[in-house]
């Protein structure tokens, strides 16, 4: 014959068709398998606010509630605790909570404490480096990592946070620790994963 | 009456059916390659002879992988991949199943044993060039082994649901999240919840039992098939298919795989084993660095341990991960510290193209060049102690500096690898 090549130029375009056609049957097929890797219904479904009472919080006492499986440690600071927020405030690498602000750091509480109450710091105790919980709070000269300061110092990777969960500059961890949403119902009850704006 | 007659199969190497072949095996070799591979394999491979200590360890890996697999199979008839009842079901394996003890014994030491298999036949393809032309792609094979296995033993370690499974699982998967815009999202589709837990359990109990072991099987038998394309390498780096006897064609330094290093082979089992099992019956716990204390504690959510390490093989990555602390070009020092770690296992890969020494075993390198390799040696174990230990500022500078060492000693692979009076290659094996 003269030539094959419109014969051959159909089947090869039947054969691009075909892999195309397959290509995108076979990528649709991975698509719910690739979901099922994604939170099922009923982990998104928990996660309701969480109720505490602190009216038997002493001072510089730490006490830790589970909101969304995390721990959320709520530390009544003392006087002096407080006042080591003023020596950090040069030392940390983001002392006005401006990174990431409504991820990190709910509006109300955008101030040297991060906190409602200055005295009541409410943080997520996860670390903002690879989600380990930090240790703490350590007074003044407990851990070496800390040296003279008083904070939280990350297990896994050595970051450190002052009282008010500000991370140290030069530290692997990037943010300060997250404040959840919370507010108060009456003096010493308070929601954690629920506030005014929200509700 | 179609089939017709056929000559009967003469085959060597297999003792008493060397005489013409017995009607089974015929029947078979009629229907299924097997004398073939046989021969291809074992009976007619022909490595070299001077393999010496170092050539022990890819056996034994493959042995530790039956080891694995086998136990793997009946802990699982015991296990229970559930976060509420995994912890328990770890301890009644240890106490309530006959000789359960002795089966997860057996595993957890058979995970870090592995390593040390792997970690010493690596050490040999590096000092003896095993990875060069034209072995590049069994190497990277190998790496790509290495990197399935650091994903079981990752994936495994979370099934007992002890505090280091927890907090290292969530510190691992939390590397993802690293990864700028994206990383929060697949951090949590990965976990397939907001924190480490049920699902986290169940997913990683589907790779670590189905998955990776089918792709860690299907990598093995690349990388033998790979190896037995192009011949083994050995301690003197010398290509023995350059010479070959006129007559036969077989290379005059080989000697046949099979009965030659299958009992060499059988003899590093019997030391290995004997090493295996003291460790089983003696110190299943390594002092804490085969099966660390804090994983006796069930997972708690709320509190990470003080201490949190992971295991001893991931250490020197670890290291390298906490040694990142500045933050470059505006990206964060978690990023470059995920970066980091993940370049120190991926730059494996490269190494047959950085080397660009003209010879391919150390014996025949510049003094300079043993140096260099231990001084790489040091800082690897260095960065395997730190990341043993909890964070110090000492700690941190010895870690950074190693990491320095550790980058310097692939990436200026292509120079130094050239530098210094080589000496001259024989053109037949030394014993």
């Amino acid at each position: 014959m003269s030539n094959d090549q419109p014969d051959d130029n159909g089947r090869r375009n039947a054969i691009v068709a075909t892999s195309v056609v397959g290509g995108i049957g076979a990528l649709c097929t991975a698509y719910p398998f690739v979901s099922t890797f994604a939170p099922s219904e009923k982990a998104r479904a928990a996660g309701a606010p969480v109720e505490v009472d602190i009216a038997q919080l002493k001072e510089g006492e730490r006490m830790v509630v589970e909101w969304r499986g995390k721990p959320v440690w709520i530390l009544k600071r003392s006087k002096e605790m407080l006042d080591s927020l003023a020596k950090t405030e040069s030392k940390v690498a983001d002392p006005k909570s401006e990174r990431k602000p409504s991820e990190l750091t709910p509006e109300y509480c955008r101030n040297q404490a991060r906190s409602i109450k200055p005295e009541i710091l409410v943080a997520v105790g996860i670390c903002s480096h690879l989600g380990c919980s930090p240790s703490g709070p350590f007074p003044t000269g407990a851990n070496v990592a800390l040296g003279d300061d008083m904070g939280f110092v990350c297990p896994c990777h050595g970051s450190t946070f002052d009282l008010a969960g500000r991370v140290w500059k030069a530290k692997p961890a990037p943010d300060n620790l997250e404040i959840p949403p919370h507010m108060y119902l009456t003096d010493t009850k308070l929601v954690i994963g629920e506030d005014k704006k929200g509700a | 009456m179609a089939a017709g007659k056929k000559e009967p199969v003469v085959v060597t190497g297999l003792g008493a059916l060397d005489k013409p072949a017995s009607g089974l095996l015929t029947w078979v070799d009629q229907r299924f390659p097997l004398m073939e591979n046989w021969k291809t394999h074992l009976s007619e491979y022909y490595a070299p002879k001077n393999f010496n200590f170092w050539y022990f360890f890819g056996s034994l890996a493959m042995l530790v992988l039956v080891i694995q697999i086998v136990t793997g199979i009946f802990l699982v008839m015991h296990y229970k991949p559930d976060a509420a009842k995994a912890f328990e079901s770890v301890e009644y394996i240890m106490r309530e199943v006959p000789w359960g003890w002795l089966v997860r014994y057996m595993h957890s030491t058979g995970a870090s044993m592995f390593f040390v298999v792997i970690y010493l036949h690596m050490f040999r393809g590096l000092i003896y060039g095993s990875y060069r032309k034209p072995r590049e792609l069994i190497w990277v094979f190998g790496v790509m082994i290495f990197l399935c296995l650091m994903g079981e033993a990752f994936f495994g370690y979370l099934l007992p649901w002890g505090q280091m499974s927890y907090w290292g699982a969530q510190v691992i998967v939390n590397l993802a999240s690293a990864i700028p815009v994206i990383g929060p999202d697949l951090a949590i589709w990965v976990r397939g919840d907001f924190v480490v837990g049920d699902a986290t359990l169940n997913r990683f109990f589907s790779f670590h039992v189905i998955a990776l072991p089918l792709v860690l099987l299907g990598l093995v038998a690349a990388h033998i098939l790979a190896l037995h394309e192009v011949g083994s390498n050995n301690p003197d780096g010398i290509d023995i298919k350059e010479n070959k006897d006129p007559k036969t064609g077989i290379p005059v330094d080989g000697i046949p795989f099979h009965p030659y290093y299958t009992v060499h082979d059988i003899f590093g089992v019997v030391v290995f084993l004997m090493v295996f099992s003291a460790i089983v019956f003696f110190a299943p716990e390594m002092g804490g660095y085969f099966l660390e204390y804090n994983n006796f504690i069930p997972a708690d959510p709320l509190k990470t341990p003080a201490h949190i390490a992971p295991v001893w093989y991931f250490t020197p990555y670890y290291s390298i991960l906490r040694a990142m602390v500045w933050n470059f070009f505006w990206i964060d020092a978690k990023v470059w510290g995920v970066v980091a770690m993940g370049a120190s296992t991926v730059i494996f890969f490269f190494l047959p193209w950085l080397d660009r020494s003209p010879v391919r075993s150390i014996r025949y390198r510049p003094t300079l060049h043993i140096y260099i390799y231990a001084t790489f040696v040091v800082a690897f174990l260095i960065l395997g102690y730190l990341g043993t230990l909890p964070p110090s500022p000492v700690g941190e500078l010895v870690s950074q500096i190693c990491t320095v060492i550790y980058f310097a000693f692939f990436l200026g692979m292509p120079w130094w690898s050239r530098w210094g009076q080589f000496k001259p290659v024989p053109a037949r094996l030394t014993m």
